[in-house]
């Protein structure tokens, strides 16, 4: 983010300059903050509530039910984590994308990222365990994703969920290329 | 489909509570104390959150997006992807809200069912915002150094964005 940052920005004043719309641009510096705030206040909720709500699926072991279940698969995307507590939150995040509740994913997501840093020490470079996971989240592992069937079906398509089975496989296999890919980069990224 | 999917989520909430009252969990105590505990996690994720709709905000209003389009659509229509939906894959990586948008005025103006339609959807149901997620799940645990995630994450997009118009020719027109 160092770099691509930077150049977001400097790259949208030199368009903003030569599109005539540096108006717009300084309107956007200045609200800019207040978006990101109330995205954040959106958040906080979403985050405090599902917070909540894993609290009480770990005191009742409903975690551990839910890893036990989903072990095979987290055998496979991350073979070298033994730590039973962040297989627990790794499947209950994986659940609630499997399941399309992005709400319920992120805050799930940030719990388990605590895991593992509290694993890598805290340190300030993701460890290979780290970039797995966050490459997962970046893919996408709906079965169905509602919001596109919702949308479709709002302006009138004949066949709303017609799309699912090439999005899904369309998923399955570009969430492949990046899991392979962080396979390859592993060594190049020390 | 959407009726069963409304259902989702309040059963899955119901589903946590009784388990934990089954068990003998003091749910509103344990509810509350996990709370407590997303104040934290969004103080740590705020900074980055800021930076990163800041430089969001400024490509959309400079006009970023079209300039970034035209460069890049040599390759675009080299790899099959219609003009029209072109746009979605550069503004799906950056801004969930703005693809939505973009993705809605694509199903108003070209219809859902169109191959312009369909292949915008197959796109939208196959990816996520990465520099959101990145920065979000990064931010929350201090870390600096992303490594090779934003290579790999860019990838997986990346190859969502050439199988779309690919399968949905497949699976949509024999």
């Amino acid at each position: 983010m160092n770099y691509i940052w930077p150049i977001m920005i400097i790259f949208s004043f030199i368009c903003a300059v030569f599109n005539g719309k540096i108006g717009a641009l300084s309107t956007a510096i200045i609200d800019s903050g207040s978006v990101a705030i109330s995205l954040a206040i959106k958040l906080l909720g979403i985050i405090c509530l599902w917070n909540g709500l894993i609290k009480i699926a770990e005191k009742s072991g409903l975690t551990v039910s839910l890893a036990k279940l989903l072990s095979p698969v987290l055998k496979l995307l991350f073979p070298k984590l033994k730590d039973e507590e962040a297989r627990q939150l790794i499947s209950m995040n994986i659940t609630a994308n499997i399941l399309g509740l992005d709400n319920a994913a992120t805050p799930l997501g940030l719990k388990a990222m605590n895991r593992l840093s509290t694993l890598n020490n805290h340190s300030a470079t993701a460890d290979d365990n780290m970039v797995r996971f966050v490459v997962i989240n970046t893919a996408s592992l709906h079965l169905i994703s509602t919001t596109v069937a919702m949308l479709r079906n709002e302006y009138g398509s004949k066949s709303p969920t017609e799309v699912i089975v090439p999005a899904l496989i369309t998923s399955a296999i570009s969430l492949s290329c990046g899991i392979l890919m962080t396979i390859i980069l592993k060594r190049v990224f020390k | 489909m959407t009726e069963i999917s409304n259902f989702i989520i309040p059963v899955i909430v119901v589903i946590m509570i009784l388990h934990g009252i089954f068990k003998g969990v003091n749910v509103f105590n344990e509810f509350t104390a996990g709370a407590k505990e997303g104040l934290k996690i969004l103080l740590n994720i705020l900074p980055s959150l800021v930076a990163l709709i800041f430089s969001i905000e400024l490509i959309k209003a400079s006009g970023a997006l079209d300039t970034l389009c035209s460069l890049l659509s040599p390759i675009t229509s080299f790899l099959g992807i219609p003009k029209e939906v072109s746009p979605l894959t550069i503004l799906s990586p950056i801004s969930g809200s703005g693809s939505l948008g973009m993705f809605e005025s694509i199903l108003k103006n070209h219809g859902p069912d169109s191959f312009i339609g369909r292949c915008a959807s197959v796109i939208m149901g196959s990816t996520e915002t990465t520099f959101y997620t990145m920065t979000v799940y990064y931010g929350s645990v201090g870390i600096k150094k992303s490594r090779h995630t934003l290579p790999s994450a860019l990838c997986a997009d990346f190859t969502s964005f050439i199988l779309s118009p690919k399968f949905v020719k497949l699976f949509l027109y024999q």
